[in-house]
């Protein structure tokens, strides 16, 4: 596994809904979001916010990012974590 | 999920564990469960911060609740399910919705489907010829 496929950074929302880029996206984000990014923003109806994040997946390391799934259908589960029973 | 699969769905799984614990617990638990493992990625929010946008992220127990967002290619949420840790949810529930959202797109918003609704069963073309008349399309069981 090379050093690349490692740093893959934290799961962070883009700060706007997928397809539209951010008015302003700063170069650096810090860990911790704005007020403004903590407020959820989800409605039926409505884009859904953009985010990018690392994964598992087929063996690897990867980062996956919403708005590449533009044009298909899309289902996000969201799960309390890994190993517990349900 | 291959159901899902065959309807051109994809699945992303996210929760507050890392990466490497989704190896793990796929390598471990989750291959024994369903031959070759989840076939789906699985995301991982440490922090919950993507979970707090999406407002499933329970900040006092650190995890994330049981959230599934059923998103359409433009980008549109469909529909929103939460559930508490302890209940598990319905995938033939989650299978059904899909399929009545994706007739719904094909059709351009032209028709509708009907509480309970299944594959296959006539849906409603709502306009002005429906306006009252819709007991003599549709007869819930």
């Amino acid at each position: 596994m090379g050093d690349e496929e490692m740093d893959l950074g934290c799961a962070r929302p883009t700060g706007g809904p997928v397809g539209v880029q951010p008015e302003e996206v700063p170069e650096e984000r810090e860990i911790k979001p704005t007020e403004e990014v903590r407020k959820p923003m989800v409605s039926v109806g409505k884009k859904a916010p953009d985010f990018e994040a690392p994964a598992f997946h087929e063996g690897k390391f990867k980062k996956i990012k919403l708005s590449d799934y533009l044009g298909k259908w899309v289902v996000l589960c969201f799960y309390p974590g890994d190993f517990t029973f349900v | 999920m291959s159901d899902l699969k065959k309807l051109g769905v994809e699945v992303l799984a996210m929760s507050v564990d890392s990466m490497f614990t989704h190896k793990i617990w796929q390598e471990e638990e989750l291959s024994k469960m369903v031959e070759g493992g989840v076939p789906f990625p699985m995301l991982s929010d440490a922090g919950g911060k993507v979970g707090q946008v999406y407002g499933v992220y329970d900040e006092e127990a650190g995890v994330e609740n049981r959230g599934r967002f059923i998103i359409d290619p433009d980008g549109v949420i469909q529909a929103v399910e939460i559930l508490m840790p302890p209940v598990g949810r319905s995938e033939a529930e989650l299978f059904r919705q899909v399929q009545a959202f994706q007739l719904v797109r094909a059709s351009k918003g032209k028709e509708a489907t009907p509480a309970g609704w299944q594959p296959g069963e006539p849906t409603l073309k709502p306009g002005p010829d429906l306006v009252g008349k819709v007991w003599q399309v549709w007869k819930p069981k």
